[in-house]
């Protein structure tokens, strides 16, 4: 057992270090030449700001994660594609190699426009595109993987913390981290679940920091931070999954009755149109739904805010310099009121989302108590 | 050209306008469901103030379960300006 332990130490500690060295090396390798003085030319030529494509640029995923334009030489990580093809099998290679969209690598090439627009797809020989299963290492991919680093060296510390000091009062990183984990069990899980709450606590846990984590490296401009991690659909989607096969598997019998059965509805709503059977199945996709939606819009929305507010700066910049720095001393103003806004947003969101979840565990978990009982 | 083909010609543009009233609509109604959770928190917890604590983490559920609604509209007009 010992050896074992000391062995996923040693694991933990190397693929650390692989993660932080190969982060540490590859903005050098980026700078490639490819295109970089006909690059200068296109700037001067298409330097017209457009600010949806600028919003949507930061709240989008990428295939590569760029830090930063610099006299436009571009810096940024290029992370790598992952891609399976039918013709070729498994390809893997740097998204630096895609170009944006200008290079074609091995057939394949990020299109620009039309339906594949932002997706790697595959030429063919008679021009068809074709989309490969596509598994890369994209930004928020990427993020997510920073993000459990993360989660996880804050608790396996903290956990080892405990383990230590059994029985005295907790001091440092483990004194922040109980005010949270005590606010879940004892304000979240216990008055929503009941006396059962112990078997949902690892997962409420997960998910309160998973995203608080999460929404909160959304809001630093600088890499590992700024990947819209909790506005990026499909992550939240992942989530609200986990929520209802979670809460589909742990109900009781009594909570699939009351599906078909309502208690305290007429007969005559659920035969022979079984109206309140549509109402309450609608309602049991509708709820994760919701919970997916939530978090999608209230991180992509203040985002989204944050963005216009500089965008405005360019814009009036574009028209005349002098009003552009007027107004930038208004939008970087109100875009630190909306950071602050945002902060604050970031735990509410984290906190609706567990809290929701621990109250559909306490409904599918909650013993059927009849009329007679309450006398 | 007729009036029909220039209302045509106008009209994918207009529609855009569409996703503002939508917006607008929304942050209305968003506005009243909140403003109505802050000002009955703020009466209840008049009437009995040693409940603030239990009262403002009610108050800040409901409002974020609203925002979530409005937030679906907001959605949908993105959809509609950007799809």
């Amino acid at each position: 057992m010992l050896g074992f332990k000391s062995w996923l130490k040693a694991l933990y500690k190397f693929t650390v270090t692989g993660i932080l060295f190969f982060v540490a090396m590859n903005p050098v390798f980026s700078e490639e030449g490819s295109l970089a003085k006909g690059k200068k030319t296109e700037n001067q030529a298409d330097k017209s700001f457009k600010p949806g494509e600028f919003i949507f640029e930061h709240i989008g995923d990428s295939y590569g994660w760029h830090i930063l334009t610099w006299n436009g030489q571009e810096i940024s990580v290029p992370l790598p594609v992952i891609l399976f093809s039918r013709t070729k099998g498994w390809v893997v290679f740097s998204s630096a190699k895609l170009d944006h969209g200008k290079a074609m690598y091995n057939d394949f090439k990020l299109e620009l426009e039309g339906p594949n627009k932002g997706k790697v797809v595959e030429i063919k020989k008679d021009g068809s595109q074709i989309k490969p299963l596509d598994i890369s290492i994209t930004k928020n991919v990427c993020a997510v993987l920073f993000s459990i680093l993360l989660l996880l060296t804050i608790f396996l510390s903290t956990a080892k913390k405990y383990k230590s000091i059994p029985g005295q009062a907790p001091s440092g990183l483990q004194n922040a981290l109980e005010v949270f984990i005590v606010f879940i069990r004892d304000d979240i899980a216990k008055p929503s679940i009941g006396h059962k709450y112990e078997k949902f606590m690892p997962y409420l846990l997960t998910v309160f920091f998973f995203i608080w984590f999460n929404n909160m490296l959304g809001l630093i401009p600088i890499m590992p931070g700024g990947a819209n991690v909790t506005g990026n659909i499909a992550v939240t989607l992942v989530l609200a999954v986990f929520t209802f096969v979670i809460t589909s598997i742990n109900g009781n019998l009594h909570y699939w009755r009351e599906f078909v059965d309502a208690p305290g509805v007429p007969w005559w709503l659920k035969l022979p149109i079984p109206l309140m059977p549509i109402v309450e199945i609608s309602g049991l996709f509708i709820k994760p739904f919701v919970l997916m939606v939530r978090l999608f819009a209230n991180m992509t929305a203040g985002h989204i805010v944050a963005l216009g507010f500089f965008c405005l700066i360019f814009f009036f910049g574009n028209m005349n310099p002098a009003i552009g720095y007027g107004v930038s001393v208004l939008s970087v103003s109100f875009v630190i009121f909306m950071s602050l806004l945002e902060l604050l947003v970031a735990l509410i969101q984290a906190y609706v989302f567990t809290l929701l979840s621990a109250l559909y565990f306490g409904m599918a978990t909650t013993e059927h108590h009849t009329a007679e009982e309450h006398h | 050209m007729s009036l029909i083909t220039v209302l045509l010609e106008a009209g994918a543009e207009v529609a855009k306008m569409g996703a503002g009233i939508g917006a607008g609509l929304a942050v209305i109604g968003a506005g009243i469901g909140i403003g109505g959770i802050g000002g009955r928190a703020m009466e209840a917890i008049a009437r009995q103030p040693e409940a603030v604590g239990d009262i403002r983490s009610n108050m800040i559920i409901a409002a974020a379960l609203v925002e979530g609604v409005a937030f679906f509209a907001i959605v949908l007009c993105l959809l509609i300006v950007f799809i």
